[in-house]
């Protein structure tokens, strides 16, 4: 019965995300704005979790990978919209879903271009290099005129919905879930818990990184294609180092390494950020004072580890 | 090709690397005795120059009658000691309770250190730009043909070259200094050996953080408008001077600074010759330490550490 588990609540998860959809007219279009970004929110921390939580490589890029998502999958629907406007309904989804995978794709092809040489570095390094490939994409988005350049993306079809948010959400969550209790699952978390000893067990450990770093970046591509569709206008500002600092705030609060907590804590700075609105100014102070309290005093995260006992620090 | 055009660069990107060279400093010693990257110290350069505007217009009813140049230099002692005392309340609140944690929860803190002081100064100096006062009477001197410098250029690399035989002498000459440099050799042998560590690490933050501050008036002198993120993409140039010298090497950072000020300068006067638009100026830096970290990353002058297991 166990080994059906994950299959089942998969099955489930899409369900309700499915039911979430239809519910979605009896709600006013504030509420469905709140929940949709909040599954994009959930899949962007679950996603950078597998990167900095179970593998233990502290990325700083994330947003450059959402951003190279949003631009791929906007683009794809910018060229071939007019095509399927008179081929109803279905063709129009596919279309979607269609180009939320190249968005995927494409960030996942600019994770392995940053991971192969990067990955061979630890800890702060790595934090800097992968803020620097960010950067990077922003600038060079920045500077294509074909891209809309600074002034950004505008008029991207409104497709984003609540079924296909959550339902990414749900794979997401099922992938990394499936990833991380297997074989390789193993390999991510001996590269995290000690690199070396990892590697004089046999372990490829630039290889477990890579595939971590490619997976983390697909996500994040496509949540970045359905944040694109959501708002309609994306700009590189956006996705700014600030920006990957929100996830990694998402991360950390939930405790590394913790599915469960990482996803609640991404709902929970959702509305938190929606309930603060008024506050915008506070916001990012009461954001950072959260962080060194939490280092100092919980560095497990908030939310972490309530299903397994914190382990000993040697 | 444009010789006066080119000595102007060089001028321009000599002084720009002069900036990153006491910034890179503080860097490079904060990794030297704690080995971690100190990521709020691009924001310790942004309240230096605030510090720099305030002190100037409080000091200003103190310095009447006094001669520019030495009014220019109280504002910048003055700076320099806050910002001091900054870095050192900063290592005692955040930094301290964390010894002999992990790397990456130093780092996150350092992340939360430095969004705190940018937000907070947003929050109380306000997110637009602030002009900054002329500290120093300004005149253009020609060095023949097109190519000038200005008497502020002059001034910010010659009190740089300053800063930097004075922090040579107490790093090397000073029990403090010798203090400093074996706390970075074997922190435990220091320790050992009866080095006040905790004293040491706080007077290297300070060192660090006094720099940050010089640097901080510097630049709002040479670019007159500052902001409260300003600190953010000099911090990190300045980061990637230091492993471009080689991280944890005093002089190895001094070298990079001026190595990555004259490139980005370099980069921007002439890249459209070749194609590239100026405005992927804020990426060179990043490419450049992408590449140091790919084929030297030790950096110019730094030396391999082994890992121990």
């Amino acid at each position: 019965m166990k080994r059906y588990l994950p299959h089942t609540l998969l099955a489930a998860g899409l369900a309700g995300a499915a039911i979430l959809h239809f519910v979605s007219p009896q709600l006013d279009d504030y509420a469905v704005n709140i929940l949709v970004l909040a599954g994009i929110n959930v899949i962007l921390a679950a996603s950078l979790n597998l990167v900095n939580g179970h593998t233990g490589q502290f990325s700083l890029g994330h947003a450059g990978f959402m951003a190279a998502g949003a631009y791929a999958s906007s683009i794809a629907t910018l060229a071939l919209a007019p095509l399927v406007a008179q081929a109803g309904q279905p063709a129009q989804h596919a279309l979607f879903l269609a180009a939320l995978l190249f968005g995927g794709l494409f960030a996942s092809l600019c994770g392995l271009l940053v991971g192969i040489p990067s990955l061979r570095l630890r800890g702060d390094y790595l934090a800097i290099v992968t803020l620097g490939f960010g950067e990077i994409i922003r600038v060079v988005i920045q500077n294509t005129n074909a891209l809309g350049g600074a002034r950004g993306l505008e008029g991207i079809p409104a497709w984003t919905n609540l079924f296909w948010t959550w339902g990414t959400a749900v794979v997401c969550i099922y992938t990394i879930a499936c990833l991380v209790n297997s074989t390789y699952g193993r390999g991510f978390i001996a590269v995290r818990d000690d690199e070396i000893a990892a590697e004089s067990m046999g372990i490829n450990t630039t290889k477990y990184k890579v595939i971590a770093f490619v997976i983390g970046a697909f996500f994040a591509g496509m949540a970045g294609g359905l944040y694109a569709h959501l708002i309609t206008f994306i700009a590189p500002e956006g996705f700014n180092f600030l920006k990957s600092v929100d996830v990694v705030v998402m991360v950390i609060l939930g405790g590394m390494g913790s599915t469960p907590g990482v996803v609640a804590a991404a709902i929970l700075l959702t509305l938190l950020n929606e309930l603060l609105r008024d506050f915008e100014q506070y916001r990012m102070i009461v954001f950072a004072l959260l962080l060194i309290l939490l280092m100092i005093l919980r560095p497990q995260g908030l939310l972490g580890n309530f299903h397994k006992r914190p382990k000993a620090k040697p | 090709m444009d010789w006066a055009n080119l000595a102007q660069q060089l001028v321009n990107g000599l002084s720009l690397g002069a900036i990153y060279a006491l910034i890179a400093l503080g860097y490079t010693m904060v990794y030297g005795v704690l080995r971690f990257i100190n990521f709020a110290h691009g924001e310790v350069f942004m309240v230096g120059s605030f510090a720099g505007l305030y002190f100037h217009r409080w000091l200003k009813p103190f310095c009447e009658g006094m001669p520019a140049p030495i009014s220019a230099a109280v504002v910048l002692l003055a700076s320099m000691g806050a910002c001091a005392l900054l870095g050192v309340v900063i290592e005692k609140l955040a930094y301290k309770p964390l010894r002999n944690r992990s790397r990456l929860t130093v780092l996150i803190t350092a992340i939360g250190v430095s969004l705190l002081l940018a937000y907070s100064a947003q929050l109380l100096f306000g997110a637009a730009p602030k002009g900054f006062p002329q500290l120093i009477e300004n005149q253009t001197i020609s060095l023949g043909g097109e190519a000038t410098v200005t008497t502020e250029q002059l001034v910010v690399l010659g009190v740089t070259a300053l800063l930097l035989v004075a922090l040579r002498f107490i790093v090397q000459k000073t029990r403090m200094g010798l203090a400093m440099r074996a706390l970075s050799n074997n922190p435990t042998a220091a320790s050992l050996m009866g080095v006040n560590t905790d004293r040491v690490i706080s007077f290297t933050f300070a060192l660090g953080s006094a720099l940050a501050a010089a640097a901080g008036i510097f630049f709002a002198m040479l670019y007159q408008a500052i902001d409260p993120f300003m600190g953010t993409l000099p911090g990190i140039k300045a980061f990637v001077a230091a492993v471009l010298g080689g991280i944890g090497n005093i002089t190895g950072a001094a070298l990079g600074g001026v190595l990555i000020g004259l490139v980005e300068t370099l980069v921007t006067a002439y890249s459209q010759n070749i194609g590239i638009p100026s405005g992927y100026r804020d990426a060179v830096a990043f490419v450049l330490l992408i590449l140091i970290l790919l084929f030297k990353p030790t950096g110019l002058l730094g030396k391999t550490e082994r890992e121990k297991v």
